[in-house]
């Protein structure tokens, strides 16, 4: 909690999204002005992709500027994953482009994913189930590994150094996160919720540009939900991460992202900031109309 | 005062140095002297070439994930390149021999590794087939690997390094002993390394791996690589210190699935678990044809015993896969850790026991 | 084109062809279990041993033809509901692999077990069928060849109708479409296991019979299975229908190799010739002759 508290500045107790709102709205926010001209650090240009006869996404157009917070909602099937799939290279769209700071994309090398500086966690939890929590952490920084494997076994001076480089900033990301009293355990052995923290931790240690976090929140609880929440604003704040941010709950999203995609069946039906989505008869038809009731009760 | 001391007593703690320290001392110093000429050739030379080949598969199968049943070709190519090296290259010592033929079966390795950049799981397993039954069969078909000898024999040479001679049972069991040291060493410092990391979260996940940036085809081939190097050396041990005679029939199916049984039995990605299974698979058909003569008289001969080994060792498999997936070594460690916890326990007792001063 | 004798080579693959109706026959009986619990059974091989051995043994003692296949049928059901109740369902859950290696060990107990029953000797086994050649518009035919391919195909038929048009064939394939579903919908998943393991031992011990007929009854036999596993390969795990185009495709370049390029390699090549052939072919189009491409769900 130590390190939160120094980023936030707030008292120990846990944070709830109301809670958060507030403090940003204390801090001045939005800073980020609303402009077009803002350069953006991720594109996404007409995707369309279909398995078989299944059409997940619809000729897509997203961008996300840098530094942002951008929530990607939208009911069971809509595509949200299938988008961070194409992001991440995991899928191959059928057509379109992707466009990653600098570089364009008809499908995105995986293997070069965290050299373009993103990271990201998944839907369905994908830790490296027989590695210790801090292996786990530490194998975020694989990319960076120079060394070969003989180095290594032989304990070269310059593998020793990697491996403490990678071993501390580790360290640090599990102290930030609220993990180091299980930095030793077996990722696999973890309660859910933990795992999933486990999981931003090795995101995070990346020191990724952009940060793809697909329902970082599912099957939380309230408390364990507002304590992810404080995590994910104080990886945009403190590293400046820019965040692509899939999530169901609707109060944590509006309180959250600065600005909202909504997918349904493969199509974009809105986007816009969280006061717009809101009002979006569209979007209240589509989405929000069974969830409307804890948007007005200020999250659930 | 008794108190304080009860309070700040440590544990007993077993540091991690001492056991490997403690059982190597015992194996170099000790054992030579009170072993018999049975305990080497029957039971430790075969348990050391085992175990070897236990901790290269256990590096492919149990850390990356890759399953191979091919694991006896590569003992084949290690035994006959050792053979074909030491045989045809003049001046060149034993030790280069046994370090050109682990490079041979690691090349090798790779090669029957790159289907596993494509093919995943039981296609891999599968695969893994072709090496077995193509090793097999060019090492029978092609007299020249055995120096033209009928049906592909070949005899291990004299082991000598330095001009020092070990051909006796203890000599030969020291040489193996060293080589299996050594590799095992490099075997447990490498999957402690970032690669070992690399291998298993391509086990464990493969499409995470990859989008962190883990070198998921390297990582795969170099698993290969290393794996196979190991087991060749293994094969050499295998041909050069236990059987001194061998043909390429004895690198059988069943040999590749000892080895495979090995670290099932063991434990899966545990580099002790090698040397767990293949003392459990060394010792145990000796103990069954003991217990079984014992029991059965003469109504148990060969071939009743060779049967019932395999389903003793069947069963065996099963029994482990249902009870201790994790192996012997898992059992293992349970037992050590409910006895050190005893040990802690008597330690305070007898601390609390005193009189206060 | 003169100097090529087509004659010889429609022979070659027909012989080819035939045979690898042979191969498909035991690789239906892996896709079967495959299919619905997901287990490569690696012991297929271990149960036609056994299926022979035991018919084999009990004709040499005297018991009738009828009778002793229906005996032996017996015994192939109840270790088929055996190995599901004592090995299979503890291991409910457990990785795919895990499942692999426990039928590697069920295939040393039923080897050891057979041969510890009925013995280690070679026996013959006479299905009362000549195998004589016989002339088809010049090209020769073994009849026994033919015989047991019109048996595997009877077999498959039978299979396809069973499972097309009775409860638990329905059941059979909502469990092999969807576990969680037919699970769902109120299946009683163990039920159904045993009966797959029960037809599994049925066509272990038709496979086993004929196989049996050409080799001999002895352990090499269960081998066989080591001819059926670059026919699943090829054809895919879950696929009757690749089981069978690959099983004929195995046999006959198996066959067209050993007789038109054996000579290059000093012959013997079919210890592993199955095995690149699956493999190259995998290379070329990795989902198999019928599998489609199935994207990974992350
Ligand atoms: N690998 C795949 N193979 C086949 N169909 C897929 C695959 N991945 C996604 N789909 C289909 O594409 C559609 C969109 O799926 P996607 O996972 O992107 O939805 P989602 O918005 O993330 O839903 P959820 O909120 O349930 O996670 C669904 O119909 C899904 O079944
Ligand atoms: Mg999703």
């Amino acid at each position: 909690m130590n390190s939160m508290n120094r980023v936030l500045g707030g008292p120990a107790t846990a944070y709830f999204p109301a809670d958060i709102a507030a403090e940003r709205q204390g801090l001045g926010e939005p800073v980020k002005p609303l402009s077009a001209a803002q350069d953006t650090a991720l594109g996404l240009d007409g995707i369309s992709l279909s398995f078989g006869g299944v059409v997940a996404l619809d000729n897509i157009d997203l961008a996300v500027r840098r530094g942002e917070i951008r929530a990607i909602i939208g009911p069971n099937g809509a595509g949200k994953s299938s988008l961070i799939n194409i992001i991440s290279g995991v899928y191959r769209p059928d057509r379109g482009r992707i466009t990653i700071g600098a570089d364009r994309f008809t499908s995105v090398p995986t293997q070069k994913l965290a050299r373009l500086g993103i990271a990201r966690t998944f839907q369905n939890l994908a830790l490296f189930k027989g590695l210790s929590v801090i292996d786990n952490v530490i194998s975020g920084r694989a990319y960076k590994v120079r060394s070969t494997f003989l180095a290594q076994v032989l304990g070269l001076s310059g593998s020793r150094r990697e491996e403490a480089d990678a071993r501390g900033r580790a360290a640090r990301i599990l102290e930030f996160l609220n993990l180091n009293h299980v930095s030793n355990r077996l990722a696999g052995t973890l309660p859910y919720g933990l795992q999933k923290r486990v999981e931003l931790a090795r995101a995070l240690v990346a020191e990724p540009a952009i940060l793809l976090l697909d329902e970082p929140m599912a099957g939380m609880t309230a408390s364990e939900k507002a304590e992810m929440a404080e995590f994910i604003l104080a990886a945009n704040r403190e590293y400046n991460t820019t965040i692509v941010l899939i999530e169901h709950d609707i109060g944590v999203v509006m309180e959250l992202s600065d600005r909202i995609a909504v997918l349904d069946y493969g199509r974009k039906i809105a986007d816009g900031t969280p006061e717009e989505i809101r009002a979006d008869q569209g979007v209240i038809d589509a989405y929000l109309g069974v969830a409307a009731e804890n948007i007005d009760g200020g999250g659930i | 005062m008794t108190v304080a001391t009860f309070e700040a007593s440590a544990p007993f703690h077993i540091p991690r140095w001492l056991a490997p320290f403690v059982v190597l001392s015992f194996a170099y110093i000790a054992v030579p002297f009170i072993g018999t000429n049975y305990l080497f050739e029957a039971i430790l030379l075969p348990f050391l070439a085992l175990s070897l080949a236990g901790v290269g598969l256990n590096i492919l199968t149990g850390y990356a994930g890759q399953v191979s049943l091919g694991s006896a070709a590569f003992l084949a190519v290690g035994a006959f390149a050792a053979y074909n090296f030491n045989l045809r290259i003049e001046g060149l010592p034993l030790i280069g021999s046994i370090i050109l033929s682990g490079f041979v079966a690691a090349a090798i390795g790779i090669v029957f590794g790159l289907p596993s950049l494509r093919l995943k799981g039981f296609y891999l397993a599968v695969s893994t087939l072709a090496a077995q039954f193509f090793v097999q069969w060019a090492l029978t078909k092609f007299s020249w690997f055995s120096n033209d000898s009928a049906s592909g024999v070949i005899d291990a040479p004299s082991l000598s390094i330095a001009g020092i001679a070990f051909n006796g049972a203890v000599g030969r069991y020291i040489f193996s002993l060293t080589i299996v040291s050594l590799l095992t060493f490099f075997a447990y410092r490498l999957v402690s390394s970032q690669t070992g990391r690399n291998f298993i979260a391509v086990r464990d996940n493969e499409t995470a791996a990859r989008i962190i940036g883990v070198p998921v085809l390297k990582t795969k081939l170099i698993a290969f690589a290393i794996s196979s190097f190991i087991i060749g050396v293994a094969g050499v041990l295998w041909a050069f210190t236990y059987l001194r005679t061998v043909e390429p029939a004895g690198f059988n199916l069943d040999r590749s699935f000892q080895i495979l049984f090995i670290i099932i039995l063991g434990g899966l990605a545990s580099i002790r678990g090698a040397f767990f299974g293949a003392a459990l698979l060394v010792v145990s058909p000796l103990i069954l044809s003991r217990l079984g003569s014992f029991l059965f008289g003469d109504l148990f001969n060969s071939g009743v015993l060779d049967m019932s080994q395999r389903i003793v060792l069947g069963a065996l498999i099963i029994l482990f896969l249902i009870l201790e997936p994790d192996g012997l070594v898992s059992l293992w460690d349970r037992i050590r850790k409910r006895s050190v916890a005893r040990l802690n326990k008597r330690k305070h007792v007898g601390r609390a026991a005193q009189p206060t001063q | 084109m003169s100097g090529f004798d087509w004659q010889f080579f429609v022979e070659v693959l027909i012989g080819g062809l035939l045979s690898g109706v042979m191969y498909s026959l035991v690789a239906i009986g892996f896709v079967l279990i495959y299919k619905t619990s997901g287990v490569l059974n690696f012991a297929q091989g271990a149960m036609l041993l056994f299926a022979a051995l035991t018919f084999v043994s009990l004709v040499e003692r005297g018991v009738p033809f009828a009778l002793a296949l229906i005996i032996t049928f017996a015994v192939m059901v109840v270790i088929g509901i055996a190995i599901e109740r004592v090995v299979l369902r503890p291991l409910t859950n457990r990785s795919p692999m895990t499942l692999f290696m426990a039928t590697l060990g069920l295939s040393y107990i039923l080897e050891g077990a057979a041969q510890l029953i009925w013995g280690t000797q070679v026996h013959g086994l006479d299905l009362g069928i000549d195998d004589v050649p016989f002339e088809v518009g010049g090209v020769l035919i073994s009849q026994f060849d033919l015989f047991a391919a019109a048996i595997a195909a009877a077999l498959v038929l039978f299979l396809s109708v069973f499972f097309r048009y009775t409860r638990v064939g329905l059941a059979f394939r909502a469990v092999a479409d969807d576990q969680f579903a037919a699970l769902a919908v109120g299946l009683r998943l163990p039920r159904i296991w045993a009966t797959v393991w029960a037809v599994a031992g049925l066509v272990a011990l038709v496979a086993g019979l004929l196989w049996g007929a050409r080799l001999g009854v002895q352990f090499s036999l269960s081998l066989v299975v080591l001819k059926a596993l670059p026919v699943l390969v090829l054809g895919g795990f879950d696929s009757i229908p690749g089981a069978i185009v690959g099983g004929l495709l195995i046999g006959a370049t198996e066959k067209l190799a050993e007789v038109y390029i054996g000579e290059y390699f000093g012959g013997g090549t079919e210890s592993w010739f199955a095995y690149v052939v699956a493999l190259a072919f995998l290379l070329i189009r990795p989902s198999g002759i019928f599998g489609q491409k199935l994207v990974e769900r992350v």
